[in-house]
């Protein structure tokens, strides 16, 4: 790096607002984490302090282990995620390539539709999807989670996908076609290594709302064997007492699984931001 | 065995018409360049022929054959892009052997053909290197190897010198026009630069928005210009037109070619002042206003001592004026 872009000064304050951000955005985190190693009184005593000998307690952890099934809530958040997240991502990517890359009547119209899902909520649509899942019988099946979760993601991955496949070089692709290459391999083997970034930061941005929620496992799938680790906590959460022991536990192990996928995703990821395409 | 015939091809892109029906018959062997302004329609029909567009209505014809529905791949042809378009994750050998591998072709002619091409090009050394190791003039190299290694009845080059620098451009022009002599293929190249056109065309195809202006072979279009544009267009710098009226011809237009007017201090045609002169050593450029003619440019060779302000004559070479009609057809 060149001396005249890193004046002392300057430093110090760039690292002084990050870090003080970086505390902010972890705090909460951390707090949940801390006291999800304490013993219930001492969260309620002083929730700041780290656990002591005294006050450390895994009570919070047992009671999640035994209470249900959470290894299979744990198994059931990551297929539902890992899946929809695969077809968002795939589906999302061959609508982009379509609509960058061939010309037809229409083309503009579709790219609109299927960007409309951005601004429109799809829970607006909760009723109907749950007529349709009752129809078709898939009530309290991971499967009717995973389609949702797909149909909720795909706008966003369409909008932005779309947006960087139209700066992969024309040439590229056409000399991978004189050279005699299929549509599919030029998408696959010329065109996704070079949106990496962009799917990475599709990927997380698709991927922490799915995981995350709450709506639609309660609506679509709330059976004891196909509930989520989000859903499986609410048992925690009474309407008189709430188990804050478990609920912290809970909330500390379903951070793990997001922390693992996001490590995977983020190096690709902050090269997505910071080529400026998500602004 | 290369030979290229285009019938009647026309182009729309929506209500937009780029290619206005081209005709054109390449012989086998040949050089063809294709030269015109910006946006008049060249890569649009290169890529016609190379099957990337679908032309709106008309035929391509390759080695007699009709290839109008035929992929890119099937065409027997090869391309070379402006921007090198190299496979990125590939190293130097397999950009060049990914199409053999597509056509089925054996592996031991696979690297018999590699192996040839790479010593033409002197590419030796960097057959395990990937293109982000490589600089453009390397790169553009690969990109003529890699067309090279298909063995095609036609190659189609799109600008493949415009994103090189200007010493490059020089030895990598000679490297094309070395390869055409030795190869004896047939090539199609787009350019915008006249002089890639004049030093490797057999035969230039001058286009101007969408439609072919005058095809020959560069001296042809240099000494006798069907019409204004291509008059306009072949020669630098460009040729001075002056309205017939203030001549006192009936012509429509008079133009004469910067390097055929003679200049005196004492005496001649068209008495002017002298504006600017671009000394470029070889040449000098003189622009001179004159009292019949109007500002005409002066190419002189070698170095001539002049100045704004500089009171000169200048005859024009009355063998080599040129006449347009109304139209900017040609006359006589
Ligand atoms: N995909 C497209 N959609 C709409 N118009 C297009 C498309 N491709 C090219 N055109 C138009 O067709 C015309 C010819 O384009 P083309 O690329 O053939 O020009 P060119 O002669 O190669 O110019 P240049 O020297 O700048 O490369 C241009 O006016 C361009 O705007
Ligand atoms: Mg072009």
């Amino acid at each position: 790096m060149s001396k005249a872009a890193t004046s002392l000064p300057r430093t110090i304050g760039a690292h002084a607002i990050l870090l003080t951000y970086t505390v902010i955005a972890l705090f909460p985190v951390i707090v949940i984490v801390v006291n999800s190693f304490k013993s219930r009184a001492a969260i309620f005593r002083s929730p700041l302090t780290p656990p002591t000998a005294e006050t450390f307690d895994l009570i919070g952890y047992t009671t999640v282990m035994a209470q249900g099934d959470f290894i299979q809530y744990f198994q059931n958040s990551l297929t539902v995620t890992v899946a929809s997240l695969f077809l968002v991502l795939l589906f999302g990517a061959m609508a982009a390539f379509a609509l960058s890359e061939y010309r037809f009547k229409g083309n503009t119209m579709m790219g609109l539709y299927l960007a409309l899902g951005i601004m429109i909520p799809i829970r607006l649509g909760t009723v109907a999807i749950l007529q349709l899942m009752v129809a078709s019988g898939l009530v309290n099946t991971l499967t009717a989670l995973v389609l949702v979760y797909t149909a909720q993601g795909l706008p966003l991955a369409v909008f932005i996908l779309s947006e960087f496949m139209k700066q992969v070089s024309d040439d590229l692709k056409n000399a991978g076609r004189i050279d005699g290459l299929s549509e599919y391999r030029i998408f696959f083997r010329l065109v996704l290594p070079l949106v990496r970034p962009a799917m990475a930061t599709v990927a997380v941005f698709t991927m922490i709302p799915i995981w995350n929620d709450l709506w639609f496992p309660l609506i679509l799938a709330p059976g004891e064997s196909t509930k989520t680790v989000t859903l499986g906590a609410q048992v925690f959460i009474g309407q008189f007492v709430t188990n804050w022991n478990a609920v912290l536990a809970a909330l500390s192990l379903a951070i793990l699984p997001v922390l693992v996928l996001y490590l995977f995703f983020s190096r690709q990821l902050i090269r997505g931001i910071t080529s400026g395409a998500v602004k | 065995m290369g030979s290229l015939k285009i019938e009647n091809v026309k182009k729309s892109f929506g209500p937009v018409e780029v290619l206005k029906g081209i005709d054109l018959d390449v012989k086998d062997g040949e050089f063809v360049v294709f030269v015109g302004p910006s946006g008049c329609g060249k890569s649009t029909l290169l890529r016609i022929i190379a099957g990337l567009e679908d032309a709106s209505s008309g035929d391509v014809l390759i080695d007699g054959q009709r290839v109008t529905n035929a992929p890119p791949a099937k065409r027997g042809i090869a391309m070379v892009f402006q921007t090198y378009a190299l496979y990125p994750h590939l190293n130097v050998r397999d950009n060049m052997a990914l199409g053999l591998k597509q056509a089925g072709t054996p592996a031991a002619e696979i690297d018999q053909r590699i192996g040839a091409s790479s010593a033409m090009l002197s590419l030796e050394p960097y057959l395990k290197r990937r293109p982000a190791e490589l600089s453009g003039g390397q790169r553009q190299r690969v990109a003529i190897g890699r067309a090279l290694v298909r063995e095609p009845k036609l190659f189609l080059f799109d600008e493949p010198l415009s994103n090189l620098d200007a010493a490059l451009r020089v030895n990598t022009r000679l490297e094309i026009a070395q390869l055409h002599n030795r190869l004896k293929a047939t090539m199609v190249y787009v350019t915008h630069d006249q002089v890639e056109a004049m030093t490797l065309a057999d035969r230039i195809v001058v286009l101007n928005a969408g439609r072919v202006e005058q095809v020959g072979a560069p001296m042809e279009l240099y000494n006798k210009p069907a019409n204004l544009f291509v008059a306009g267009f072949i020669g630098s710098p460009k040729m001075n037109f002056i309205d017939g009226a203030r001549l006192g011809e009936t012509a429509k237009t008079v133009g004469v070619r910067p390097e055929h007017i003679a200049v005196s201090d004492t005496s001649g045609a068209w008495k002017g002042t002298v504006i600017h002169a671009e000394h470029l050593g070889a040449d000098t450029n003189v622009f001179l206003e004159t009292e019949k003619a109007g500002l005409v440019t002066i190419r002189l060779f070698g170095e001539y001592q002049t100045g704004p302000g500089a009171t000169l004559y200048a005859t024009p070479d009355a063998a080599r004026t040129y006449r347009f009609d109304a139209d900017g057809r040609a006359l006589g």
